[in-house]
């Protein structure tokens, strides 16, 4: 017991070395189970070859699936007539009996007999791999199948040396002694035959035989190559997922015979279950069947069978508080055995370890291990948690291998606490604060700043995790998109406490194509472990951008939102101009009154001074004339007050022009007249 | 010496109230027409510096009219001062009629 546990010890110290990398597996499971239905289940029912039917109602069987009623028809047709004919080839042969294994068609009674003689006759005569093959694996299974049947290989031990002799010095083995290509491929189905000659042999095979094979076994598993994350495959010409599944077909067979004694190393048997594992859900139908059959190999085995450690999340959430999930079954989802699981180490981005050596919970209901309790310094971001499986000592009798540390990456997200959110607007030299707003990024605001190319924008805030300490989210972004369409994304950078953005408009005037109006501002911060990530329209502001110069590149073009441009805008306040103070209307009307009184004193005056009109003239003619002549000043007199209260200046004008022609004429009519008269007067 | 002058002011003023009214008939009315203008502009300005400026055009209208009157009513007086012998008729016209017909159209 105790030496058991040691070598147990220092195998899962062998297997620390290798596995550096954190990744997840999972096993088998239904998501396979329904996809194989896809792959494997022919639409018309039949198969084109038995090779093809073999893979299919083999992988089926694996995982599980019952489709051999609809399938066993047309396919066991198939299968007798093969196994009837005489004149059938090895491979068709080898194929039929593999297909009858599973399907179990009714061969009738004498269909063994030949099918014996004629493997026999084939195992003796071959020359070529695949030949030995055949024929061996095909007794192998006509001996499982049909009990009855008495079927020794007398020549064993020769068939054994001469299949031998393909093998090459570095593990590999060739097709043939003529070809000197060789393959790993070749190698897993040499030691599948080997294993059937074993089985078949009437006497132990001679130890140094069964020796030499082993080193050749372990030469090859120098060949193996390896993933950082702890994967181990064998490469070939076949691809890696058929080589490494001959490979395991080959092992597990050849080991699977208590005389080899063979013992594979567990770490590595855990390296091949992860490569498969890893595959994920194949799309080809060879890919599916080799990597099923492989896993079924590696559950099976006699040796160590591998355990996978898997969880179905692998996100904390810290607001939920629910418990974290761990899996452990086999590489093809069936129950593990009793084991206990532990947390040895919670490491976080620093590399430091926050919780250690905490074991999990077992719930026998969901068969699921479960971590519920985090430590108060638990904070959201990226951890590696290292997982240790510890078998019970009363699983030992079956081996069961698993990796020693099973890294895995897990994110804790929380909610992030958004604080000190404002947007100001500063005078540039100075640095002054023209405008400033506090900002809830929980709601779509209506910030409304306005600024020119003379002034900076800046933007700040404080994100803190659930513990306080201060965040440096992934995507902090401010987008400022113009009424165009034309939109421009800043990085919000993250220092010391707080994050900010300052936007020199001077500097981003050509970046912004010189466009000046209305920008909406839009902040967006997000990151994994951020619960409450953020997209919120914080406002708009209104930028005012000099002239565009001739140099400067256009923006690009967009197809504008006419409903922006052409609705309503705000409305226009008017400021009328304030009219003059006019004086009080009493002031006026006595000023009036004022102005008249200087002509009424004239008038006087002239009445005092003996103004006569004595000078009148008579006679009809001249008085007709000088009647006129004070009529038509008086009309234009008149055509004054008239202007004054009513008219404009191009009617008055007209009617100016008009009445002085008509006065020049009638003036000098009375002139000439008076002249005329005081000539009589003066003549008489 | 303030009885002397007040005395000399009032003899200086009744002298020229005397020769004043040695003027013919005609002259006296062109000069009372000169007053009645000056008065008229002289409460113009009066009211304007009472209650500002604000249609100054009118202001200006106003004043400038009555001081244009006036001063053609001079030109006229001038021209028809027989007394004035300086002043001879460079004029178009020669007669009285002449000049009174051209002073009516200036205004």
């Amino acid at each position: 017991m105790m030496a058991r546990c040691l070598a147990r010890f220092l195998v899962s110290l062998l297997a620390l070395a290798i596995c550096n990398a954190a990744s997840v597996s999972h096993p088998i499971s239904d998501s396979h189970r329904s996809a194989a239905l896809d792959v494997f289940v022919p639409l018309d029912g039949s198969y084109k070859s038995l090779e093809e039917a073999y893979e299919a109602l083999k992988s089926l069987e694996i995982l599980g699936i019952d489709k051999k009623s609809d399938l066993s028809s047309g396919t066991c047709e198939n299968v007798v007539k093969v196994l009837a004919s005489p004149s059938s080839a090895l491979k068709d042969v080898f194929y039929a009996l593999s297909v009858n294994g599973i399907l179990k068609c009714k061969t009738g009674e004498d269909g063994p007999k030949d099918i014996v003689s004629k493997l026999q006759a084939g195992a003796k005569d071959a020359k070529l791999l695949l030949d030995f093959y055949y024929s061996i694996r095909g007794l192998v299974l006509v001996k499982e199948q049909f009990s009855g049947t008495d079927l020794t290989l007398g020549n064993a031990e020769a068939i054994f040396r001469s299949v031998k002799a393909l093998s090459q010095s570095d593990g590999r083995w060739r097709y043939s002694s003529n070809n000197a290509e060789s393959s790993t491929f070749a190698a897993g189905l040499a030691f599948e035959t080997l294993a059937g000659v074993i089985s078949l042999a009437p006497s132990e095979i001679d130890q140094s035989l069964i020796q030499t094979v082993k080193t050749g076994i372990l030469k090859l598993f120098d060949s193996i190559q390896k993933y950082d994350d702890g994967t181990f495959y064998f490469d070939g010409s076949e691809g890696p997922i058929s080589t490494t599944a001959s490979v395991i077909r080959g092992l597990t067979s050849f080991a699977a015979s208590e005389s080899t004694g063979l013992n594979l190393p567990g770490d590595k048997i855990v390296g091949l279950a992860k490569f498969f594992l890893g595959v994920g859900i194949p799309g080809d139908a060879k890919d599916f069947f080799n990597q099923i059959d492989a896993l079924a190999c590696l559950e099976d085995n006699r040796f160590s069978v591998p355990l996978i450690l898997s969880l179905p999340s692998t996100v904390i959430s810290l607001t939920k508080k629910e418990p974290l999930k761990v899996k452990v079954s086999t590489v093809l989802g069936s129950k593990a055995p009793a084991l206990s699981v532990k947390l040895a180490k919670a490491l976080n981005s620093k590399g430091s370890s926050v919780i250690n050596n905490q074991e999990l919970k077992f719930d026998a209901d969901s068969a699921t291990y479960f971590l519920d309790s985090f430590p108060k310094n638990f904070d959201v971001g990226k951890y590696t948690f290292v997982f240790e499986i510890l078998l019970d000592e009363s699983a030992n009798e079956k081996g069961y291998i698993t990796e020693a540390q099973t890294k895995v990456p897990i994110a804790a997200t929380g909610a992030i606490g958004i604080e000190n959110a404002e947007i100001a607007v500063l005078d540039s030299d100075v640095g002054s604060i023209e405008s400033q707003k506090k900002l809830d990024l929980t709601k779509d605001g209506v910030v409304s700043l306005s600024a020119n190319h003379l002034q900076k924008l800046r933007l700040s805030f404080q994100l803190t995790t659930p513990l306080g300490l201060v965040f440096k989210p992934h995507q902090a972004f401010l987008k400022l998109k113009h009424e165009s369409q034309v939109e421009h994304i800043f990085l919000v950078k993250t220092s010391g406490k707080k994050a900010e953005l300052v936007l020199d408009f001077l500097g981003l005037v050509e970046k912004l194509y010189y466009l000046s109006g209305k920008y909406e501002i839009q902040l967006t911060i997000g990151d994994a472990s951020m619960e409450n990530s953020l997209l919120s329209n914080i406002g708009h502001i209104e930028l005012d951008l000099p002239e565009r110069p001739e140099k400067a590149p256009l923006p690009p073009l967009h197809p504008t939102d006419p409903y922006s441009r052409y609705g309503p805008k705000a409305e226009i306040s008017h400021i009328f101009r304030v009219p003059e103070k006019l004086p009080a209307k009493q002031l006026s009307l006595i000023f009036l009154g004022l102005i008249v009184l200087p002509f009424i004193a004239f008038l006087i005056g002239l009445t005092r001074l003996g103004v006569n009109i004595k000078s009148f003239p008579s006679s009809v003619g001249a008085a007709t004339s000088a009647l006129l002549f004070h009529g038509g000043i008086g009309a234009v007199l008149l055509l004054y007050v008239l202007f004054w209260l009513k008219l404009d200046l191009f009617t008055t004008l007209k009617a100016l022009s008009l009445l002085g022609v008509f006065l020049l004429f009638v003036g000098h009519r009375t002139l000439s007249n008076l002249a005329a008269a005081s000539n009589k007067l003066k003549s008489a | 010496m303030v009885k002397s002058t007040s005395k000399d002011a009032q003899d200086l003023f009744r002298s020229l109230h005397s020769a004043y009214s040695a003027t013919p008939t005609n002259l006296k009315i062109i000069d009372l027409y000169v007053v009645f203008a000056v008065f008229t502009a002289l409460i113009q300005v009066a009211y304007m510096a009472l209650v500002g400026s604000f249609p100054f055009n009118s202001f200006l209208s106003g004043v400038l009219s009555c001081v244009g009157t006036a001063v053609l009513a001079v030109c006229l007086r001038i021209q028809v001062n027989k007394e004035n012998k300086e002043f001879k008729h460079k004029t178009v016209v020669t007669n009285l009629r002449g000049i009174v017909a051209m002073f009516v159209i200036a205004v």
